[in-house]
């Protein structure tokens, strides 16, 4: 059935299968491979991305769900050369090293900072229990996360 | 993974949604939020072959003030429950159990409806639920009936619903004096509860339900009786797995639940203050 999501600012309509998860629309439909599946479980949050503005997983989301809807993917984020300030904070603070869950991380960090601008360290280690990294230990994703709301003060 | 192939409805209204399910029978499942039918239907533990989306049943979404009880449509997402401030100060336990649930991107999109007509024994909303003695109401080809929560959960993952049956609102007593406490126990942060308890105390009254104790969401009614008959926290919280069947799995034996049970509402009676 015919699937029309405004992506990144830009109405896109696609031919899908009901069964098409979110995830899978974006990458194969829309060609926007920077948000990642870590999981078969809605457990990683590699694939998160914003639907209406808030975070969601996209791997449990059907395409059809967010027909008529806006999604912002990490494609979105920054103004042309310039990097949003999450993507900025995540950099100076060495926020990633493989970088697979950087992604979702940032769209949750996102998300996060909306709801609670300005939070504390636990309010941020909370927010983001549902993003996984195997590599960095969370701590300079924590701090990252902090001096991008230093931003908003 | 991805589920297999189903044909999608999307329902414009609750009647609208009502006749899907009187034309599909039981081959037609509804979908709210879909944070635990998406999940199932990628394992292929479900397959549908027809997927009726309530999801933008507007009229659905809400938190209203019903005089002596909150209204809560059955569409309204956790996370539209856990901030909303009636919620929180007239039935302060369900904010705080729906604030327990996942993460911030499940509560973005689970919604109170389905986290009850699941009827997952393992979810932490029905057994404030079950605390505060909410009601639920269902709407079918005849009209509207209220169920009351005791009588909603008939076994695993099944509810007094019937097939042609959509939840619309639930209604929560108002108990703005009552001291409560939600306590979850699980190993990492965002995972289920290995057991979990909801304790509510209003005066000399008490209402305690588990979670992961039984095939079904648990009122732990030999509590409730013996703080009700004037027992300590500590001697009425023994009871809290008296008449339980909790499963056994990799995260605990009956006997650890059994434990946990007791442990846990010991401590949510003390935290409430009693
Ligand atoms: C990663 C993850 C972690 C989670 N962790 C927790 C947790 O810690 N604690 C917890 O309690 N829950 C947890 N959940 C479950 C979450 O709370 C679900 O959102 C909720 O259980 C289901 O709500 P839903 O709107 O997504 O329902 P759906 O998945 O859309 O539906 C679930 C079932 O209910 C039926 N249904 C839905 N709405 C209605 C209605 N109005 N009338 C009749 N039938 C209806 C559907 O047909 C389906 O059978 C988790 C989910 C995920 C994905
Ligand atoms: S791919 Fe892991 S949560 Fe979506
Ligand atoms: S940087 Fe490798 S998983 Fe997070």
């Amino acid at each position: 059935m015919e699937v029309s999501v405004t992506v990144n600012g830009t109405s896109q309509t696609h031919d899908v299968e009901p069964r098409t998860l979110l995830v899978h629309y974006l990458r194969e439909s829309a060609g926007l491979t920077g948000t990642n599946i870590g999981c078969d479980t809605s457990s990683c949050g590699a694939c998160t991305v914003h639907l209406n503005g808030e975070s969601v997983k996209s791997c449990t989301v059907l395409a059809v769900q967010a027909d008529g809807q806006e999604v912002t993917t990490i494609e979105g984020l920054a103004n042309g050369e310039e990097l949003h300030p999450m993507q900025q904070a995540f950099h100076e603070c060495h926020a990633l090293q493989c970088g697979y869950c950087t992604p979702g991380m940032v769209m949750a960090a996102t998300s996060l900072l909306d709801e609670i601008p300005n939070p504390t360290e636990q309010e941020v280690r909370i927010g983001l229990e549902g993003n996984l990294c195997r590599c960095t230990g969370y701590h300079n994703i924590v701090k990252a996360v902090l001096q991008a709301a230093e931003g908003n003060a | 993974m991805i589920p297999a192939a189903f044909d999608y409805v999307r329902a414009g209204s609750a009647d609208e949604a009502i006749a899907a399910l009187g034309e599909y029978g039981d081959e037609a499942k509804l979908i709210a939020g879909g944070h635990s039918l998406i999940p199932l239907m990628r394992f292929r533990l479900a397959a549908p072959a027809y997927l009726v989306d309530i999801g933008r049943l507007d009229d659905l979404k809400y938190v209203r003030d019903g005089g002596d009880h909150i209204a809560i449509g059955a569409l309204t997402r956790h996370r539209d429950v856990e901030i909303n401030a009636d919620v929180q100060s007239q039935c302060g336990l369900l904010a705080k159990a729906t604030s327990e649930v996942g993460d911030n991107q499940v509560r973005h999109r689970g919604t109170l409806g389905g986290a009850i007509a699941h009827g997952d024994p393992a979810s932490d909303i029905p057994s404030a639920l079950l605390a505060l003695r909410a009601t639920v109401v269902a709407k079918g080809p005849n009209g509207e009936r209220e169920i009351a929560i005791d009588d909603f959960f008939t076994g695993f993952l099944e509810t007094a619903l019937e097939e042609t049956e959509l939840l619309t609102e639930i209604r929560v007593p108002k108990v703005p004096d009552a001291t409560w406490s939600f306590q979850k126990f699980n190993r990492r942060a965002q995972d289920w509860a290995i057991v979990g308890a909801s304790v509510l105390v209003n005066g000399d009254q008490a209402g305690v339900g588990l979670v992961n104790m039984d095939s079904v969401p648990f009122r732990s009614s030999a509590v409730e009786a013996a703080i009700a008959s004037g027992a300590s926290a500590a001697d009425a919280a023994e009871a809290a797995a008296e008449g339980a069947s909790p499963p056994a799995d990799l995260n605990a034996s009956v006997e650890y639940r059994q434990h946990l049970a007791r442990v846990l509402v010991r401590r949510g009676l003390e935290e409430a203050g009693r």
